[in-house]
This record gives structure tokens, C-alpha cells and sequence, in this order.
């Protein structure tokens, strides 16, 4: 194949993995779109980066050409060995990625998750009591919404849903953190994580397995589809493997980013407070604004024009979520956390075949949480700066320090 | 492409409900038997599916069938099904191979999926008449994953039977069995001894389905290595409408009249409801919205029979309704 060879835009030189764009993404996002609607990065070795709405929106549900068998990291497993067994959902195309989705999809729909509805909204509401132990309206609480929040509300609930023991459970925050660092580069901040991640992976996979999981969770329904035979056996584990990996730092960022985008527009949480079912609204907005998942990679099936550039096979490209969901082609004033906008249609969950199987899961939790801080709490004030926690993949707080202004339940 | 100008959906600019087919390729696949290419008037991205996946398609005159899928999945714009005209002639089926011509326009629902092939070493397909038509993606699939697979295929007479052509590349794996020629098929010597490593896959008309099952209850094979999909002729639902409805918003009192050409997503919207949506394809499940009155029209990939038979909630970027009024909870 020949390509007329044409200047590379200088955002192309960045590395979009260094700590300073980690940092602070959104001018290098900005500088991406405005390139084109590809732009080859050539700080990594044949990558191209996507950063339009409407391109990384077409592109993830062309999973024809853009697929994901190779690899959603930068490593393609057509050439590198991947660093754990490929997942059964993620890093599969079709025809072998169908069992496993039409499995999993229904044990984590809306009509499925009813039954923790009430258990849920009940957790949080313990969780926030505990939180604000004795204090009354008028009082004051300060905490930091990281650990006492974002983490530890997920970590009450989720593990339990999915049917784990207790213990260990320590092994899921940083396997997640490690696992999202591998699809980038081998940086760093994949340096850093690497000697632990041979104790935290195998803590994980033993727990995939049926006699060590409660015979009520979503574990044990994924096991029930094996006995039926709508998977094998071998593939049980990996599945139960994909909600211990994919389900808990997601959403613990995911409820880091609601609680910033509460903290610092007291007008969304006054608003929320009165009408509870805005949360939804308010965490999808939420999810496009701060955007927990920022990329994920495809690779080119076959050699694909985008614009004038012509993707070449086997060419890993880079697909910037958070990037899309701050177009401005796509949404007007795209930095602003916006509750009288419409956030449908961002791609912080992904879109197409492989859209994000536990929405509804991150949905519920977040709904829970925001349900029973309104019930408490009249007004989050940002107590200190937050300090970001940086991983190659997720757009994340260390702590987020918050003062909890104590109120009477709202009318 | 990427980087072309149509709008994708879920971006927020597609206020057209996406459910209009036009009819691209009509050709015969065998006596009575008409093979259908479809595409979107805009020549855009078709939902995706699996094979066992069927579309509801509803024609001109009102009538909704449903049709498996049995074309190429890796061709994302074009469907292809093939209709059998029903021996007492009436109906959805007469209309296809009498009235539907190239360019007309049809409605789609799904597609949806109760016959998913599930992961196997082995299969054998038993495919009765115009049940092949599931069969045939299956097969390629089969042959993609590298499984075993063998296939028994019956019919009344060779000239009734579809696909011939497609199946002859195959070779041994396919034992074609017109009962003109050959009789029943001969299900005690295929399924007379179970097998650990292989499920059956069995689509056709019921008396098959129920000779099958009675010769693998017989041989002792384990249930679930079973698999089928029942071919009926019954129709779906209510008939479906393509005259305008109301949509009343039950938390306002608002009511907003809902064109054919606009989706209830969208209407809503227009009506002031903040309803969240991402997929606007009928498949995350996003949109779900609780039905308070009337009966929806459901066109969605994600609900089950007995869940679409409750009608106690749709998906409104693509479900519509049957009653002139529906009452929704937003
Ligand atoms: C706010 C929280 C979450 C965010 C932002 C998020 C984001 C994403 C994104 C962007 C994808 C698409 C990946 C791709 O296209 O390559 C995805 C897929 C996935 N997510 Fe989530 N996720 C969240 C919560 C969860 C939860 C709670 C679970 C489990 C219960 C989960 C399980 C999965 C799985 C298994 C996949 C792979 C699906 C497939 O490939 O078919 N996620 N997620
Ligand atoms: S928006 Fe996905 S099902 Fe309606």
C-alpha cells in the first residue's frame, strides 16, 4: 500500500501517556480534534489516536474493522504475549465474544439488578449513617470522599453482589489499578505495579471459581449458564474474572468524578437533592464530563480511510473516550459540568458490541450513594485542592477532601 | 466510514426513528421459497446479531414476521432472509412473494436472538424446510471457531429445499434428504448413541422438533444438549400501527403526538422529559422507561417473550406502540 506521506500535526509527538497529559488531558485533547479526525502519535511505533466524537463514535461500533482480539491495550496480542489469559469479553471479537455477552448482559440488566435495588439503597444509607456517626443538621463533617465514599461504598456492595469471600478483598483495588496501567505503555506507572501483580491475579482468579463463590451472585449465575452449557466450564472463571476486573475501579472513579462534579456545582446538588431522579442524570453527566475510562485501543482489520488518512491494517489506534465526550462538535461548551444538559450519547461507557455490560451495576451504586447523601447532607463544600491518582487508562482521584454541611432531610 | 458526515445514533441529532427498511434484492432460493436483501434507506449500519437471531419484520399491510437472519454478519449494512410461502396461502407470507417488490419499505424490530449458538467442540444441525435458514450462519460460524460440525437437512422435495448451492461446497458434512426421494430423515442412526462433545441444533416445522427431542429423550442424551427453534406461523402481538399515537407523560401531564417517522425517545424529549439514552439502538438498555397504560410496540434486542408479553416497560429509542394512547412513566 502506498501513503502520500504529510506532515505530522506536532500534537502527534506527545506522548499522550506522560504524566503532565495524564495530568491534565484535556488541552492535548483539545489539540488532538483539531488535527483531524486521525492523527498518527508517533511517540509509540505505528499508532494513530481518535479523538472526534462522531469518528470514535463510528469507530467503536465497527467492530468489523476496528476490532478488539488484538488487544484494547497498546501491546498486539497478534505479535506480543498479553501479560494475563485474554478476557472472554473485552479483548474478543465475534464470533467468540457472543456466548459470554449473551451470558453476562442479562445477569447485569436493569430487570435483573431490581432485586439489589433495595438492598443497595439500604447499604448506603448504613454507609453514610456510619459515616456521619452522631453529627445533626447544622454540624459539620469533614472526610475525604476517596476512601470514605468512592471506594468503600463500591467495595461494600459490589464484592458481595458478585458473591466473593471477605477476605482478600484488599487484592481488588490495586489488580484493577495494575490491569488498567497494562494497557498503556509499559511506563512508570506500569513499572510500579508490576512486582505485585502475580499475588494480586492469582488472588483473583481463585476466586472465579464455583466453590468459593456465594450460590446467590452474579458468580454464581454466570456458573449456572455454564451447567446449561451456554458456556464451558473453562470459561466460567474468565467471566467471573471480567467483573472483578472491569466492575470496581470504574466505578469508584466513577463515583469519585459524581461526588467532584457535586462538590464544586452546589447548584446540581441543591437541584438533585430536590428531585432524586436526576441522579441518573447527574452520573452520566458525570461519567462524560470527568470520563473514568479515557481510552481504550482497537486495531485495523483491514486498511481503513478515516478522512484523508488511511488507517493501515494491523495499525493500533487509540480511541480517546474522555476526548469525544468534551467535543465541541458534539456538545456545546463541553467542559462544563451541565445538569440541564442531555449527557445521552457519550461514549464513557463505550458504545457498540462491546458497550460496557455492567452500566447498570455502576448506575445502581451511584444512585444509591447520591439517594442517600441527599437525605443527609445540604451542601458539599471542597474542603482542599483534590490530588489525582494517575493511571494510563482511568482519569482518577487519590483524595478528594469535602466538608459534608449536615441538613434536614429535604422536603 | 469515520469521517464521513452521517450523523451516528445516540449523538443526539437522529430525531428519525430508526426502524425503516428498504427492500434491496429479492431472488428466488427455491420453489416457494423468495430470499430477501434489506438495507437502510441511508445505507447506514444495521443493528448488529448473532446467528439464531431473527428480525420482526412488518410489511405493508400491517402484518409482523418473524424472519431468521442468514446472511453475512460481517457485512454490518445489508440483512438477507428467506420467506417460505405458507401452503394455505394467506397472509404476511403471500404478500412477500405476491406484493413486495424492490424499493418498498418495511419495518423492523430487533433483531433478537433465542437460538444462540453456544460454544461446542462438536454440533450437529438438523435443519426441517425453511429451518435451514438459521442453520446457514451457524454453520459459518462452526467452520470459523474450527468446530466438528455435520449437517441433516430434509425437505418434501429437492427443488422445495433452499440453499442447495450454498451447502454443496460442504462436501460429507451435509446429508440432504428429500422425502420425495429419500423419506423421513433418519434421526434413530444420527442420534441414536449421545454424545458428551455435541449439541444439536434443530429448527423446523414442530413434528420434527418433537421427533427430535423424542429420539434424544430415548438415546438417553442430557436435555440441554438440545437446542430449538420452533417455526410458527402466528403472528406477534397486536397489529402494528403506522399511524400516528399519543404519548402521555404521566409525571407532567404532558401529551405529544408521536409521528411515524419519530421516535418515542425523541418525542418525549420534545415534551420535555429528560429521558437518558446512549445505544438509541434498542440493545443497552439504557432508555428503559415503565409503561403505565397502552401497549407498547416492542422493537428491541434486549427483552425475552414472556418480558415483551408483561408490557410493563419499553425502550422507547426504538418500541412504539400498537394503542392509540401510552402512558409512560417520565
Ligand atoms: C462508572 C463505571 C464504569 C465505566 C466508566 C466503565 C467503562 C467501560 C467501557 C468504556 C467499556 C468499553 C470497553 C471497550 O469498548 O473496549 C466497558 C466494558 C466493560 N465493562 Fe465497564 N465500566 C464501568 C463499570 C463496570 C462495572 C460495574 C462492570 C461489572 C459489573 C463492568 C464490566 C465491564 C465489562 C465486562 C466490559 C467488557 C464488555 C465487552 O467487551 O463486551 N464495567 N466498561
Ligand atoms: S438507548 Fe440503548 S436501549 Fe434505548
Amino acid at each position: 500500500m502506498t501513503t502520500t506521506l504529510r506532515p505530522v500535526p506536532a500534537v502527534g509527538a506527545v506522548d499522550p501517556f506522560s504524566p503532565e497529559v495524564l495530568g491534565d488531558p484535556l488541552p492535548f485533547h483539545a489539540a488532538l480534534r483539531d488535527a483531524g479526525p486521525v492523527v498518527p502519535l508517533s511517540r509509540y511505533d505505528g499508532l494513530y489516536g481518535m479523538g472526534r466524537h462522531a469518528d470514535v463514535h463510528a469507530a467503536l461500533v465497527d467492530w468489523q474493522r476496528f476490532c478488539s482480539g488484538a488487544g484494547v491495550g497498546l501491546s498486539n496480542f497478534r505479535r506480543e504475549e498479553p501479560w494475563r489469559p485474554p478476557s472472554l469479553l473485552l479483548e474478543t471479537d465475534p464470533p467468540h465474544h457472543d456466548a459470554p455477552r449473551h451470558v453476562l448482559a442479562p445477569i447485569l440488566g436493569p430487570r435483573a439488578l431490581r432485586r439489589l435495588q433495595g438492598p443497595w439503597f439500604a447499604a448506603a444509607e448504613e454507609h453514610v449513617e456510619d459515616l456521619l456517626a452522631d453529627a445533626g443538621p447544622g454540624e459539620t463533617v469533614a472526610v475525604d470522599a476517596m476512601p470514605a465514599l468512592a471506594e468503600s461504598f463500591p467495595l461494600r456492595v459490589f464484592p458481595d453482589a458478585v458473591g466473593i469471600p471477605r477476605e482478600g478483598r484488599e487484592h481488588l483495588l490495586p489488580y484493577g489499578d495494575h490491569l488498567f496501567n497494562a494497557f498503556g505503555p509499559s511506563n512508570e506507572l506500569v513499572a510500579k505495579g508490576a512486582p505485585h501483580v502475580a499475588e494480586h491475579a492469582a488472588w483473583v482468579n481463585a476466586q472465579c471459581r464455583r466453590e468459593v463463590l456465594s450460590d446467590d451472585g452474579f458468580g454464581a449465575a454466570i456458573w449456572a449458564a455454564a451447567d446449561r452449557g451456554d458456556i464451558t466450564g473453562e470459561q466460567a472463571p474468565l467471566v467471573v474474572r471480567s467483573l472483578l476486573s472491569a466492575g470496581v475501579d470504574t466505578t469508584v472513579h466513577g463515583l469519585g468524578a459524581v461526588l467532584r462534579a457535586l462538590a464544586t456545582h452546589p447548584d446540581a446538588w441543591a437541584r438533585l437533592r430536590h428531585d432524586p431522579a436526576l441522579a441518573r442524570v447527574v452520573f452520566d453527566e458525570a461519567i462524560r464530563w470527568e470520563s473514568p475510562v479515557q481510552t481504550f485501543f482497537r486495531t485495523a482489520e483491514v486498511d481503513v480511510p478515516v478522512g484523508d488518512t488511511v488507517v493501515p491494517e494491523g495499525a493500533k489506534i487509540l480511541m480517546f473516550l474522555g476526548s469525544a465526550n468534551h467535543d465541541p462538535r458534539r456538545w456545546t461548551d463541553p467542559d462544563r459540568f451541565d445538569l440541564t444538559r442531555d449527557p445521552s450519547g457519550h461514549v464513557g461507557f463505550g458504545m457498540g458490541l462491546h458497550q460496557c455490560v455492567g452500566q447498570h451495576v455502576a448506575r445502581l451504586e451511584a444512585a444509591a450513594l447520591l439517594a442517600a447523601l441527599a437525605a443527609r447532607v445540604e451542601r458539599i463544600e471542597v474542603a482542599a485542592e483534590p490530588t489525582r491518582h494517575l493511571n494510563n487508562t482511568m482519569r482518577a482521584f487519590a483524595s478528594q477532601p469535602m466538608r459534608l454541611h449536615l441538613g434536614q432531610a429535604p422536603s | 466510514m469515520p469521517g464521513t458526515t452521517r450523523a451516528a445514533p445516540g449523538t443526539g441529532t437522529v430525531g428519525e426513528a430508526v426502524d425503516r427498511l428498504v427492500v434491496t434484492g429479492m431472488s428466488t432460493a427455491a420453489q416457494d421459497v423468495v430470499s430477501l436483501t434489506l438495507t437502510r434507506p441511508d445505507g447506514g449500519r444495521l443493528p448488529d446479531w448473532a446467528p439464531g437471531a431473527h428480525i420482526d419484520v412488518t410489511l405493508a399491510n400491517g402484518e409482523t414476521r418473524q424472519y431468521s437472519l442468514c446472511g453475512d454478519r460481517w457485512d454490518a449494512h445489508t440483512f438477507r432472509v428467506a420467506v417460505l410461502r405458507e401452503t394455505d396461502g394467506r397472509g404476511g407470507s403471500a404478500f412477500v412473494h405476491d406484493e413486495l417488490a424492490v424499493g418498498d419499505e418495511v419495518l423492523l424490530g430487533g433483531p433478537r436472538n433465542n437460538f444462540p449458538l453456544a460454544p461446542s467442540p462438536r454440533y450437529l444441525f438438523i435443519a426441517g424446510g425453511i429451518g435451514i435458514t438459521p442453520i446457514l450462519p451457524m454453520i459459518h460460524q462452526a467452520d470459523l471457531v474450527g468446530a466438528d460440525w455435520t449437517l441433516l437437512y430434509g425437505g418434501r422435495r429437492r427443488a422445495s429445499m433452499a440453499f442447495l448451492d450454498d451447502l454443496a461446497v460442504h462436501g460429507e458434512r451435509v446429508e440432504i434428504v428429500p422425502q420425495d426421494e429419500a423419506g423421513l430423515l433418519p434421526l434413530g442412526t444420527w442420534l441414536g448413541a449421545p454424545r458428551g462433545d455435541t449439541v444439536v441444533y434443530c429448527c423446523g416445522p414442530g413434528p420434527l422438533l418433537d421427533a427430535v427431542e423424542h429420539a434424544m429423550t430415548g438415546a438417553g442424551w442430557a436435555p440441554h444438549r438440545l437446542r430449538t427453534e420452533r417455526f410458527t406461523a402466528a403472528e406477534v402481538g397486536a397489529p402494528v400501527r403506522d399511524e400516528p399515537f399519543t404519548v402521555e407523560l404521566a409525571r407532567t401531564g404532558t401529551t405529544v403526538v408521536v409521528g411515524p417517522r419519530l421516535s418515542v425517545l425523541e418525542a418525549a424529549r420534545q415534551a420535555g422529559a429528560t429521558t437518558l439514552s446512549s445505544c438509541e439502538r434498542g440493545t443497552c438498555g439504557t432508555c428503559e422507561t415503565t409503561v403505565l397504560d397502552g401497549l407498547p410496540d416492542h422493537r428491541d434486542s434486549i427483552l425475552a417473550d414472556h418480558e415483551r408479553a408483561a408490557g410493563d416497560c419499553m425502550f422507547p429509542c426504538v418500541s412504539r406502540s400498537c394503542t392509540d394512547r401510552l402512558v409512560l412513566d417520565l
